[in-house]
């Protein structure tokens, strides 16, 4: 046995609450992991049985690639049936004098291709729209206004606009945009449910968080880039435009990957000014290419809503909704993947 | 900031404005670049400068020197109006003319003084670029395209801040993989890269070594044929070694401007015999 030594651990009451707040914060931590584990793994898990197959080439490319239909699910000659819409017409035709009742079940059968191409547009459009008018404004808090009344006011306006819940910006994008409003007889905006009254909508939303953070970037590069250039007889544009913004652009970048996420993520926004629960046609089918921006698109979240909400829960449409949320997720990390591997390389290229 | 206890030495006040204008009158037959003329400055309401007036010569390196906070700083980034960057900072009252020219008059074209009058800070600040790309830098905003004159345009200016042999074969490279002192003297390059008349030096040494300080000291003073130097420093030492004319400024005020030999062996007012004899400051 040791000696009594003089730093002896003792089971004093410090000790034992320290240990206590160990365990609760680590407790705490594990939850986390824990939540975020049970969610990607729900998803994954049962998304995946929608979205792979056992046969080559292993995955259900007819929903990637073909819109919605409605399931028809019936028993014929002893054996349980079940088929899209279409494959059911040619299945009726063949078989004119059985009698099939069958169960349908709405946007249970087909793929959600139409779904990913608008939720894809809508991103990129929007994120367009945010990140001009965003960047703008943060170089103009930035680097030109000076600091006063204003200046703290409209800085306010930005912290509360980001907390404006998410359906008061859908509500205000159908009045705005969607609606329109006239004046003297001139029609503003009135958009109808379109692209255009979507991505303005959510380029709104995601624009505190990307003045926010660009104004943090900004403020990241060093103040001797700027009076380096100035000293040298450019003007302050020349100087933002060259020696400034090129070397805050990755962390703009990195704000706008949040921004992505939370655009390809809403649903509130877009149900009122952008997304349609179901559309055959494809956003280029249209006839004339003034009409692009006019139209409305299916959108994932909102396919996703669509579908677990309108319809008595069964197995059939259980699967729609986890494989839809299952390639959403994908289609996000690919946007954000995509947008880190860009800011990689200019991190790489304007390295100080 | 209070003033330290100052032995031997009369009540650390501003000398006289007549002493010091007196001081500040230059020889005869010498030319006037810089005319600083009672200047008032202030940042909000904290006023740095109190009626400062002094006159900088053409082709001499003139050295601010006094202890920190005492405007020195202030009044060199006047010269080229790099305070107004600064919310709330400006001159107040008085002028500073640059060949009789009041720069802070609102029809002056800063951009254009600021080519006129070159800058070199205390911390170097080459830009996340190729040392080609840093020299050049001043020139493309002017719209000067042509390759061939941008490359002899970078070699004379490298040359001439003694640069030229230590980075001729990697002009391509970043300018931050320089050592400090080299980033310094790259700095120098950008500035007379684009020809100005004037070039203001912000304690350009003190971030450097004493080898890289002895190479920038050297290169002060070649550089005084071509152009007018203002340097502000804290080692007087420095000050006495690579300048024509020094003022020394204490509070806010100009106390003593005369020829450098004559401030330091012998200066006419108390304060300043206590200054650079190390007794303060």
């Amino acid at each position: 046995m040791d000696p009594a030594h003089r730093f002896r651990t003792t089971a004093s009451s410090a000790a034992r609450r320290e240990a206590a707040a160990f365990w609760l914060f680590r407790a705490a931590t594990y939850l986390v992991v824990g939540c975020g584990a049970a969610v990607f793994l729900t998803i994954f898990l049962r998304g995946a049985g929608t979205v792979l197959q056992k046969e080559p080439p292993f995955i259900n490319t007819a929903f990637f690639t073909e819109a919605p239909e409605t399931l028809y699910v019936f028993d014929f000659e002893g054996a349980h049936r079940q088929m899209g819409f279409r494959e059911y017409q040619v299945f009726k035709a063949a078989h004119p004098n059985a009698t099939l009742s069958p169960e349908t079940y709405i946007y249970s059968a087909g793929g959600i291709f139409p779904a990913i191409v608008g939720t894809v547009l809508l991103v990129v459009g929007s994120m367009t729209i945010a990140l001009f008018l965003g960047v703008s404004a943060a170089i103009y808090l930035n680097e030109y206004a000076r600091d006063g009344k204003f200046i703290r006011f409209v800085r306010l306006s930005i912290m509360n606009l980001a907390g404006v819940p998410s359906i008061v910006f859908g509500l205000f994008g159908a009045s705005m945009f969607v609606v329109g409003f006239k004046v003297f007889g001139v029609q503003f905006f009135g958009w109808n449910t379109s692209l255009l009254a979507g991505w303005f909508t959510l380029a709104f939303m995601v624009l505190p968080v990307i003045i926010t953070a660009s104004e943090e970037s900004l403020k990241a590069v060093p103040k001797g880039f700027r009076e380096g250039s100035l000293a040298l007889g450019a003007t302050q544009w020349q100087t933002i435009r060259k020696n400034v913004l090129p070397y805050a652009l990755p962390g703009i970048l990195t704000s706008s990957i949040l921004g992505i996420a939370r655009v390809a993520g809403e649903t509130a926004p877009i149900m009122f000014t952008a997304a349609y629960v179901v559309r055959d046609k494809l956003p280029w089918q249209v006839e004339k290419l003034s009409e692009f921006v006019f139209q409305g698109v299916m959108a994932l979240p909102y396919h996703i809503y669509v579908v677990s909400s309108k319809i008595p829960q069964n197995e059939y449409t259980a699967r729609v909704q986890y494989g839809t949320a299952f390639v959403f997720l994908l289609l996000v990390a690919v946007i954000a993947a995509a947008s880190i591997i860009l800011r990689n390389r200019l991190r790489n290229r304007y390295k100080w | 900031m209070s003033p330290p206890p100052l032995p031997k030495v009369s009540a650390p006040t501003a000398p006289a404005p007549e002493v010091a204008a007196t001081s500040a009158v230059p020889g005869a037959g010498r030319e006037i670049l810089i005319d600083i003329d009672r200047v008032d400055f202030c940042y909000g309401t904290n006023q740095t400068l109190h009626g400062v007036s002094l006159q900088l010569e053409a082709n001499k390196v003139t050295a601010f020197i006094g202890p920190s906070g005492c405007g020195k700083s202030t009044l060199l980034r006047c010269l080229n109006r790099m305070n107004d960057l600064i919310d709330g900072a400006r001159v107040t009252a008085g002028a500073i003319r640059i060949h009789g020219v009041d720069i802070h008059r609102p029809d002056v074209d800063v951009i254009e003084l600021r080519k006129r009058v070159g800058m070199v800070f205390q911390k170097s600040n080459p830009f996340p670029k190729s040392i080609y790309e840093n020299i050049t830098y001043g020139l493309r905003l002017q719209g000067k395209q042509d390759k061939t004159r941008l490359d002899e345009i970078v070699e004379r200016s490298l040359r001439g801040a003694a640069l030229w042999d230590e980075v001729k074969d990697r002009l391509h490279a970043s300018g931050l993989g320089l050592s400090g002192g080299q980033q310094q003297r790259l700095c120098i390059a950008r500035a007379i890269a684009v020809e100005p008349e004037i070039i203001l030096m912000d304690e350009p040494c003190s971030a450097l070594d004493p080898i890289a300080t002895t190479k920038v000291e050297e290169l002060i003073h070649e550089l005084r044929t071509k152009y007018t130097i203002v340097i502000v420093t804290h080692n007087m030492q420095q000050a006495a070694r690579c300048s024509d004319r020094t003022a020394f400024f204490y509070l806010g005020r100009l106390v003593e401007y005369a020829d450098t030999r004559t401030i330091f062996m012998n200066p006419a007012n108390p304060q300043t015999e206590a200054y650079v004899s190390g007794r303060f400051g």
